[in-house]
């Protein structure tokens, strides 16, 4: 419990229905979406609404040795913001507005809170989109996005997160407040600061306000699902495509048991006795280089023996969506627990990985189901266990070592787009080295030398 | 030694251990979306109870209480939760722990603690919205009315906005049909007993419009949705199988509801209360399959006579969550509305998301129950339709209150009033052309 004279300053700054210290409310605050993990209450949580408030908070916890640890909707899957070393939970859900709309310059300035969803729905007027769209865009904020640099559906053709921040306004752990970039498409005044916060999962500064790209929508589009018989068809149909100098928006795989487990949960007409679907979507704006596209694509599947079917109606396109769409839900219903790694190779390694996944899978044990983002390279093996089951849960850890271990050895990297947090620091160093962890701690320490910011997750604490 | 979750709160842990904390339940929380805060929403509510069973939250604690009853069981959440967690079924859980544990009194705290607030007594009173969680009971004689949760309100002062005569005793126990289809029973639920009597007359009249034989028995109790909701399950069970009996005696092929939450009970909770009672048990799972929304009665079960009479409206239809997201009933009244002549349907934005009405909600959380009502009211009013159509009696007192409040000046109908008033059209004008030709 906290000192209440520092609950009533927090409370002079916020107003005392947003300042949370009950119990009950704590522990509603003392894990994120990441399964797997130990959870830790916080002494407080703040909910600010504006950007001098939480510059205010800052000082306060400067000056008292509180830690911050920054949370948006909570749904990151690398423990970002479970709150390890108690303090505050500075959470953004109630600083969500859309601040600007700029037709013009094609952006939208946001509060951090803002739902990336509300930001879509907001721009959807001027005939606007906001692209990335990870799996949660109607929860996740995008202040969480930013920090996680997320990934979605679209990556391939239209980028991530890091590909439509134009400009923040970022609270330092020293209580300054810093913006940075703007309105400019281009801008090379001093350091890149936007490669510096995005990904930076709430350990270098707290993002108050974004300044984001938005982009006219693709007007054609057409959508087809793939199968294949052995999984090197479908490996060689992704890099086949590519290799066409076709960049589909959507490249996306599903392997056997979850092509299985998906039809029986929502019966959607996947062929079970594949070994691999992929589900692809071409878009450009106009029809006929849409159409050429969607020639150049089927003409790889079928050199690679794989059987198609084309969406020929926007509901036929849903259903397709729909059974992509179904593969989180779908294994999730298959046991308690779900692990949802994200390792992540270059595109053609792709059949080398998920055949390592199902060899893991085989040595272990464990059911894990794969899908994921083909075109990226950015899979995602879900393995289905149940935490009460601590001698399976062993098994699963060393499953997930091993996981990262193939992806390393086949030149890729721990994480595609779910972040390191506290889920995967361990393995920095495998990947890093000892100099990436030196350089790693130096760039902490010279933003936030007291380890205030979301302390114990991306960098060790020092001496810990 | 019953094992239900209901009765023994340990048995959670399964439905518990489902949820892996995704959050996709926050972006369709109705008391999420009003209030911002992790504990509003499934997610938070789930940990909470996972902290209950781990003994790192004690049941008796006031703000567990608070945290428990600030949902509306819209079930809403298990719409968009990929892993199935039945949310429904953890937080009566709870509640029904609660109640073991301490008896009625948190729950009477809760509610009085609201009711202290003199304006908000007055205007929920008046609103009606009062008893629909209350589930009224009539007295012998001419005594009146008193409800189920006895908390020695007087009840004098509760309920200026009741019929003065209820339905049932304005309605015979058997109204025949010439032409008789079938039969059914007519669950009237207190809503339309006590509040709107004419709009169970509707019923009635469509009823036998189709050549339908109608029990009407007047025994039949409340649904217990509200007492079951509330923790008191021994009521609940008492209700149901006193309900299963009266239904029994009636002889019909089918129970008609027009009720979200009285189709509920009869599809979903009373088998669930029952489940291990050998005698009501199977009697329940019996006519949890023989009950029917009038709607899907009409469009699934007979083949209702198209309605011809002209009625002209542009409406708006606002899916009761009892209906739609558990009876899974949505396109039925919009079939029924859509063949009305005249009556053009217009959707609003999110028509299934909840009118914030939650029976006892409106009363414990007013300010956030209002808000949602509000955000209704905005999606309503941005359609331009002059009518609101729903199907449940719960939200056409929220949403009529909702259009008071948001100054437009007309009140929520159930869809079948229109299908009646349509019926009753192609009447007139049928006698009126029988006179001309003569
Ligand atoms: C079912 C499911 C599907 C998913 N699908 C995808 C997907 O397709 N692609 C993908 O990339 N990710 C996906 N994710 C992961 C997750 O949704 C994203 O990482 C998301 O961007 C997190 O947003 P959030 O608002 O929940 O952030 P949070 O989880 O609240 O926070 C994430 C990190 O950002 C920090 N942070 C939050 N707000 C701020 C701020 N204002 N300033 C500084 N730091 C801050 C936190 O400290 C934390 O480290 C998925 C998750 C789930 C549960
Ligand atoms: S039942 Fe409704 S109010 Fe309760 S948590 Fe679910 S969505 Fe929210
Ligand atoms: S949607 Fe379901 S699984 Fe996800 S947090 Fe909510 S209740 Fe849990
Ligand atoms: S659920 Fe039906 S019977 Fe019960 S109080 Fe509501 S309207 Fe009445």
């Amino acid at each position: 419990m906290l000192d209440t004279a520092i609950i009533k300053r927090l409370e002079d700054i916020v107003g005392c229905g947003n300042v949370l210290t009950k119990k009950a409310d704590l522990v509603t605050y003392s894990y994120d979406a990441t399964a797997d993990m130990p959870s830790q209450l916080p002494d407080v949580v703040v909910m600010p609404a504006t950007s001098a408030a939480v510059q205010k908070i800052v000082m306060l916890a400067k000056e008292k040795n509180l830690t911050i640890y920054p949370r948006g909707a909570g749904t990151n899957l690398s423990g970002g913001t479970i709150p390890l070393k108690k303090g505050i939970v500075l959470s953004f859900q109630k600083m969500d507005k859309i601040l600007e709309v700029d037709q013009e310059n094609l952006t939208a300035t946001v509060q951090a809170g803002v739902i990336i969803q509300a930001l879509n729905d907001a721009v959807a007027p001027y005939g606007l989109i906001y692209p990335p769209d990870p799996g949660t865009v109607t929860t996740a904020t995008m202040g969480g996005s930013v920090s996680e640099c997320a990934g979605g559906l679209r990556g391939l053709k239209y980028g991530v997160t890091k590909h439509y921040i134009m400009g923040m306004e970022v609270v330092l752990a020293s209580g300054e407040i810093f913006r940075f970039g703007g309105k400019t498409v281009k801008n090379v005044t001093a350091y890149d600061f936007a490669s510096l916060f995005v990904g930076s999962e709430g350990t270098l500064g707290i993002i108050t306000e974004i300044i984001a790209k938005l982009i006219p929508p693709p007007k054609f589009r057409k959508a087809m699902l793939a199968s294949f018989k052995r999984i090197e068809d479908a490996g060689n149909t992704v890099t086949g495509i590519i290799k066409a100098y076709v960049i589909p928006a959507t490249l996306e795989i599903m392997d056997k048991m979850t092509i299985q487990t998906v039809e029986n949960y929502a019966k959607v007409g996947l062929p079970t006795d594949a070994e691999a679907v992929l589900l692809i979507e071409v878009d450009g704006g106009a029809q006929q280089l849409v159409d050429s596209e969607a020639e150049a694509v089927l003409k790889v599947i079928k050199e690679n023996n794989g059987e198609v079917k084309i969406a020929q109606s926007d509901a036929e396109r849903d259903q397709l969506w729909a059974a992509r769409r179904a593969a989180l839900p779908a294994l999730a219903q298959l046991s308690p627990t779900t692990v949802l790694e994200d390792a992540t190779v270059p595109r053609n390694r792709i059949t080398e990985m998920l055949v390592a996944v199902q060899k893991i899978a085989e040595k272990y044990q464990l059911k894990i189901g794969t899908f994921g983002h083909a075109g990226d390279g950015n899979l995602h093996p879900t393995i289905l266990a149940d935490a009460r089951n601590k001698e399976e849960m062993e098994r699963v850890h060393q499953a997930v070592d091993e996981i990262f271990v193939a992806a390393l050895k086949l030149g890729g990297t721990l994480s595609g787009e779910h972040g390191i947090g506290m889920a995967k620091m361990k393995y920095l160093k495998s990947e890093l080295g000892e100099s990436g962890l030196n350089l790693m701690r130096r760039v902490k320490e010279a933003l936030d030398p007291d380890y205030m910011l979301n302390p114990a997750k991306m960098v060790p604490v020092r001496g810990s | 030694m019953k094992t239900t979750p209901y009765d023994k709160l340990e048995n959670i842990q399964d439905a518990l251990a489902k949820c892996m904390k995704c959050g996709n339940c926050m972006a369709v929380c109705p008391v999420y979306l009003t209030e911002k805060e992790e504990g509003a929403y499934a997610r938070g509510k789930l940990s909470i109870a996972e902290a209950i069973l781990k003994g790192e939250l004690d049941l008796k604690d006031e703000d567990v209480h608070e945290k428990l009853f600030n949902c509306l069981v819209c079930t809403s959440c298990m719409q968009n939760c990929p892993c199935g967690v039945d949310v429904s079924k953890i937080m009566l859980s709870l509640r029904a722990a609660l109640v073991r544990e301490t008896g009625l009194h948190p729950i009477k705290k809760i509610i009085f603690g609201a009711l202290k607030n003199q304006p908000l007594f007055d205007k929920a009173m008046k609103a009606g919205a009062a008893f629909q969680w209350m589930g009224l009971r009539k007295l012998p004689g001419n005594a009146g009315y008193e409800p189920r949760f006895t908390m020695g309100l007087s009840i004098k002062r509760i309920f200026p906005g009741l019929a003065a005569t209820p339905f049932r005793d304005q309605a015979p126990e058997l109204i025949k049909a010439e032409n008789r289809k079938m039969k059914v029973s007519f669950f009237t639920g207190c809503a339309f007993n006590y509040i709107f009597p004419d709009v169970a007359w509707d019923v009635v009249d469509v009823l036998k419009e189709n050549d339908v034989e109608i029990a009407i028995p007047k025994e039949q109790q409340c649904c217990g949705i509200a007492v079951f909701a509330h923790g008191d399950l021994e009521s609940a069970r008492e209700l149901a199988r006193q309900n299963i009996d009266v239904m029994e005696k009636t002889g019909a092929d089918y129970i008609v509801t027009a009720c979200g939450s009285c189709g509920e009970s009869w599809q979903h909770g009373f088998s669930e209360l029952l489940s291990e009672d050998p005698l009501y048990g199977p009697k329940a799972e019996y006519w949890k399959s023989r009950t029917y929304d009038i709607s899907t009665f009409l469009t699934k079960v007979i083949e209702y006579k198209n309605p011809e009479g002209f009625v002209e409206a542009t409406v708006t239809y606002h899916d009761p969550c009892h209906l739609k997201k558990v009876m899974k009933v949505f396109t039925e009244p919009r079939t029924i509305l859509n063949a009305i002549p005249g009556v053009t349907l217009k959707e609003m934005a999110k028509p299934d998301a909840c009118c914030g009405s939650g029976g006892s909600y409106t009363i414990t959380h007013l300010e956030t129950s209002m808000a949602i009502t509000g955000r209704k009211m905005d999606d309503i009013r941005k359609t331009g339709a002059d009518g609101v159509i729903t199907g449940c009696p719960g939200c056409m007192m929220q949403l009529s209150e909702g259009l008071a409040n948001s100054g437009q000046d007309h009140v929520a109908t159930h869809y079948i009033s229109l299908l009646a008033r349509s019926y009753r059209e192609a009447r007139k004008s049928k006698t009126e052309e029988i006179k001309h030709a003569a």
